[in-house]
């Protein structure tokens, strides 16, 4: 199987992203520079972390209208697998492929460090491998991640089981003190109403290797890799 | 065509939290500015275009400012041609 890492400029987690799905033995990996239409024919696409277009406007806004996104809303519409990891997220929500928003943090400040998440539907095409008893330790670094979306929306990502990852303690508890951004409901991960696209706010990549002090990202890769695998 | 300059203000919408707002809120209360109530940010933009219309200037900063400059989920804008 194919993966393709979209480059933008001021992306920063591409070349993660390629050597992670690279150490997890995947398949082939090409990257997919921004001004570029075609998919090269990959099986899942990956929008990595980064400051696409220097977050200018707005984080996403920019990336949101390149032309190869064009291509990966496409593909999404499809039912292609698409994976947005933080910046790659915040371009998902302003593409409308996922609902809501980003606002800046909190308390205001870039957050870099581990955070542990509670996987809230282990039946997601993003999932499957991830173990049922345990919470997954990755890394965030952002200072857009404040999720924010309308009740309405919100009601219906809760009772349709699209909330996939929420920032919890290391034991699983959802508490005020384990959610490090100011999120609605805790929520670090959510995916569409077809289940093809994630966006999540941790970095799976950064947390694939023993070496980065965490492998809990690969459950995520793996997971991707064991449904197109079907 | 005729030349226009039109001013855009983006906010968020009510009832969406501003952390920057509360943070500059929260500076001017520790400067003894005890009266505060509230702080909101936003966004300010020029346009410079060129159209046939008053209205067809505004016609179409509405439509570029609700695709790009705002975010319709958290904010809301204002256009006026000046």
């Amino acid at each position: 199987m194919k993966f393709g890492v979209v480059v933008f400029p001021g992306s920063n987690c591409d070349f993660d992203s390629y050597q992670a799905i690279k150490v997890i033995g995947a398949g082939e990996v090409v990257y997919l520079w921004h001004a570029e239409t075609s998919l090269k024919g990959v099986d899942v696409v990956v929008l990595p972390g980064g400051f696409s277009y220097g977050d200018y406007l707005r984080s996403g806004a920019i990336a949101r209208f390149s032309p190869i996104m064009k291509s990966v809303i496409s593909f999404a519409k499809k039912g292609g697998i698409v994976i947005g990891i933080c910046n790659g997220f915040q371009i998902l929500l302003e593409t409308g492929l996922l609902p809501g928003a980003m606002r800046k943090n909190l308390g205001m400040r870039f957050v870099c460090k581990d955070v542990y998440l509670r996987v809230e539907n282990s039946d997601s095409r993003f999932t499957r491998k991830c173990p049922r008893d345990k919470t997954l330790k990755i890394p965030i670094a952002h200072a857009e991640g404040n999720y924010f979306a309308d009740e309405n929306t919100l009601k219906e990502l809760t009772e349709t089981n699209r909330i996939v990852f929420r920032y919890s303690d290391k034991d699983g508890n959802i508490t005020d003190s384990a959610n490090p951004n100011g999120a609605q409901d805790n929520i670090a991960g959510i995916i569409n109403d077809n289940g093809n696209v994630l966006g999540m706010m941790p970095h799976p990549e950064r947390a694939s290797e023993m070496i980065l002090g965490s492998e809990d990202g690969k459950f995520i890769f793996e997971s991707i890799i064991g449904e197109m695998n079907k | 065509m005729r030349k226009f300059t039109a001013k855009i203000e983006v906010k968020f919408k009510a009832g969406v939290l501003d952390p920057q707002g509360e943070t500059i809120k929260h500076a001017l209360l520790n400067l003894n500015y005890s009266d505060i109530e509230s702080v909101k940010t936003g966004k300010l933009f020029w346009v410079e275009l060129e159209s046939e219309s008053i209205a067809s200037a505004r016609k179409t900063v509405k439509e570029l400012s609700d695709r790009l400059l705002a975010n319709p989920v958290i904010e809301d804008f204002e256009v006026e041609i000046v």
